[in-house]
C-alpha cells in the first residue's frame, strides 16, 4: 500500500507494532508464571515467554523488500557469487541463534514436565498452595 | 499474590514499551544487527562452502561450536528425564488383565495365578483400554514409512531448502511417537527399546564431536572442515559442504532418539508398562 | 512482509496466549498451546524466517503438545484456577 499518504500516527503504529506485540506477549507469560496456582499453567507461561523472545529476535532480523536467506540459483551451473547483494537477503545470524533457542526450550519443557509428574506422584496434587501446606505439615512433624 | 503479580507485570510492560521507542525501525537494512558480520556471511558463504541455504551454512560451519553444545543440552535433557522418573520394577504388579478376543470377556489374573500363554485367543490389555480401532492403527501403520522417508529427505536436502538436522530429527522422533500412540506402548518398546534409543542419542553426539576430532587429527583446528579434502579427495569447498552434511546427520540421530526417550519416560511415569 | 496479515496473525496469537492460561481444563490448555505454537509458526514464515518456522511447527505444534497431553494424562486434568 505504498503511495497512499498515511497520517503520522498510522505510520508510527506500523513502524512499531511488532515490538508492542512482543512486549504484551512477554507480559502474558510473566503473569502466568507469577500469579497462577497450578504448576502446568506456570510451565505454559514459561513457554509463552520463551517464544516471545524468539519473536523479538526474528523481528530484528527482517529487512524490508528482502527475500528469505536462501541464495537463488545457488546450485548447478553458474553457482558463482556474482551479484549477491547483502541488502537483498534477510539477516541469517539471529535466525541461527533462535534455532538453538527453540531446541533448548523443548528440552527444558521435557524436564519441567518430568518434575511436575514426579511432584504429583509424591504430593498427589499440582496446586502450589496445597503443596506448601503439606511441606509445612511435614516440617512441623519432624520438629 | 495476584495483585502483586499484576502490578509488577504492568510496571515491566510500561518500561519495555517506553524503551521500544528507541529501537531501530523494523526492516532497516542499516540497523546495527545487520551491519557487522552478517554481510560477510551473506556474501561469502556460497563461494566458501557451496551451500545455498545460509542458515544451515552459518549453523553448521561458521557457528558449529554452539550447535555441538546445543546437541549436548538435548542429550542432557533426555538423561535428566530418565533419572527423574525411571523406576525399575522390583516386584511384579498386583494383577494383570487379559481379554478373550472372540467374546470380549476380560480376565483379572491375580499374582501367583496361571496366565494364558496362547497369544492367539488372549491379548494383554492396559487398565484404561479402549476398543480396538482398526482405522487409526492401520492408517498410521501405512503412513509412518513415508513420514520417515520425508524426515530423511529433510535432513539430506537441508543444503538447498529449509530444513536440516534438527527439523528432520524431530520429525523422525514424532513418527516413533505416532507408532506408540496408535498401537500400545509395549509393542513400540519391543521395536525400539529404551537402551537402543539411549545408545543412539550418545552416538549422534559422538558423530558430531568425532568429525571435529578428525579435523584435529589431520592437522587443522577443531571443526575446520576444509582439511577433510585430504580424506575425501575433493576440493576444500566441497569438503566443507560434506562436513556440514556429516554433522547434520549426527544432530538428527541424537535429536530423534532423545524425543522418543523423553516420551517413553513421560507417558508411563517411568514404569514403561502402559501409555496413552 | 505484508503488514496487514502480520497484524491479524499477531492479534490471533495474543488471543490464543491469553486463552491458554485462563482455561480451567488442562487438556484444553494443551490444545490451545498447540494452536498458539502454530500461529507463531505462521508469523515467523511471514517475516521471512523459514527455517525457524519449520522448527517451530515440528517442535511446538508437534512434539511439545504431545508432551503436555502425556503429562496431563499422568496427573490430574482439572485445575482450580
Amino acid at each position: 500500500m505504498k503511495g497512499l499518504s498515511m497520517p503520522d500516527w498510522a505510520e508510527f503504529i506500523i513502524a512499531n507494532y511488532n515490538y508492542w506485540g512482543v512486549a504484551v506477549l512477554m507480559m502474558i507469560g510473566l503473569y502466568a508464571i507469577i500469579a497462577k496456582n497450578n504448576l502446568v499453567k506456570k510451565i505454559i507461561g514459561m513457554n509463552i515467554f520463551q517464544v516471545a523472545i524468539i519473536l523479538f529476535y526474528i523481528t530484528i532480523a527482517t529487512k524490508l523488500e528482502a527475500t528469505i536467506p536462501i541464495i537463488r540459483h545457488g546450485h548447478g551451473h553458474g553457482a558463482h557469487a556474482a551479484g549477491i547483494q547483502a541488502a537483498g537477503y534477510m539477516n541469517p545470524l539471529p535466525q541461527v541463534l533462535m534455532l538453538t533457542a527453540i531446541v533448548v526450550s523443548v528440552a527444558t519443557l521435557g524436564v519441567a514436565l518430568a518434575l511436575a509428574v514426579s511432584i504429583y506422584q509424591r504430593y498427589d496434587t499440582l496446586e502450589e498452595d496445597e503443596i506448601l501446606e503439606q511441606l509445612k505439615a511435614e516440617e512441623l512433624r519432624q520438629v | 499474590m495476584k495483585y502483586i503479580g499484576l502490578i509488577a507485570v504492568l510496571l515491566f510492560g510500561a518500561v519495555i514499551l517506553t524503551t521500544s521507542l528507541e529501537f531501530p525501525a523494523v526492516g532497516d537494512p542499516n540497523s546495527p544487527a545487520s551491519r557487522h558480520v552478517s554481510d560477510d556471511y551473506i556474501e561469502h558463504a556460497l563461494e566458501e562452502t557451496a551451500v545455498p541455504n545460509l542458515v544451515t551454512a552459518v549453523l553448521a560451519d561458521y557457528r558449529s561450536y554452539d550447535t555441538m553444545f546445543e546437541s549436548a543440552v538435548v542429550l542432557a535433557a533426555g538423561l535428566a528425564c530418565f533419572f527423574l522418573l525411571r523406576r525399575f520394577r522390583r516386584k511384579p504388579p498386583p494383577y494383570r488383565l487379559y481379554r478373550h478376543i472372540d467374546t470380549g470377556v476380560i480376565l483379572i489374573i491375580e499374582k501367583g495365578g496361571k496366565e494364558p500363554t496362547n497369544s492367539d485367543e488372549f491379548e494383554r490389555i492396559d487398565a484404561n483400554w479402549v476398543p480396538y480401532d482398526v482405522i487409526i492403527e492401520k492408517a498410521a501403520g501405512l503412513v509412518v514409512p513415508f513420514l520417515q522417508l520425508f524426515a530423511l529427505y529433510v535432513i539430506f536436502h537441508g543444503h538447498h531448502s529449509p530444513g536440516g538436522g534438527f527439523q528432520g530429527g524431530v520429525i523422525f522422533g514424532a513418527t516413533l511417537i505416532l507408532l506408540a500412540l496408535s498401537t500400545d506402548l509395549r509393542s513400540t518398546l519391543r521395536q525400539m527399546p529404551e537402551k537402543s534409543s539411549a545408545i543412539m542419542a550418545s552416538t549422534g553426539l559422538f558423530i558430531y564431536s568425532g568429525t571435529g576430532v578428525l579435523c584435529l587429527l589431520l592437522g587443522a583446528n577443531f571443526l575446520d572442515y576444509g582439511i577433510l579434502s585430504r580424506l575425501l579427495a575433493v576440493d576444500p569447498v566441497m569438503a566443507r559442504s560434506h562436513g556440514i552434511l556429516m554433522v547434520e546427520i549426527g544432530v538428527g540421530v541424537a535429536v530423534s532418539a532423545v524425543m522418543i526417550w523423553i516420551y517413553y519416560n513421560l507417558v508411563s511415569a517411568g514404569r514403561h508398562d502402559e501409555g496413552l | 512482509m505484508i503488514w496487514q496479515l502480520d497484524l491479524i496473525i499477531l492479534t490471533l496469537v495474543l488471543i490464543c496466549g491469553m486463552a491458554a492460561i485462563s482455561i480451567k481444563d488442562l487438556l484444553g490448555a494443551a490444545v490451545l498451546f498447540g494452536a498458539f505454537s502454530f500461529m507463531m509458526c505462521l508469523l515467523f514464515a511471514i517475516m521471512g524466517a523459514v527455517d525457524v518456522a519449520f522448527t517451530e511447527a515440528s517442535v511446538g505444534a508437534g512434539v511439545s503438545t504431545v508432551f503436555f497431553v502425556a503429562a496431563v494424562f499422568r496427573t490430574s486434568r482439572s485445575s482450580r484456577d
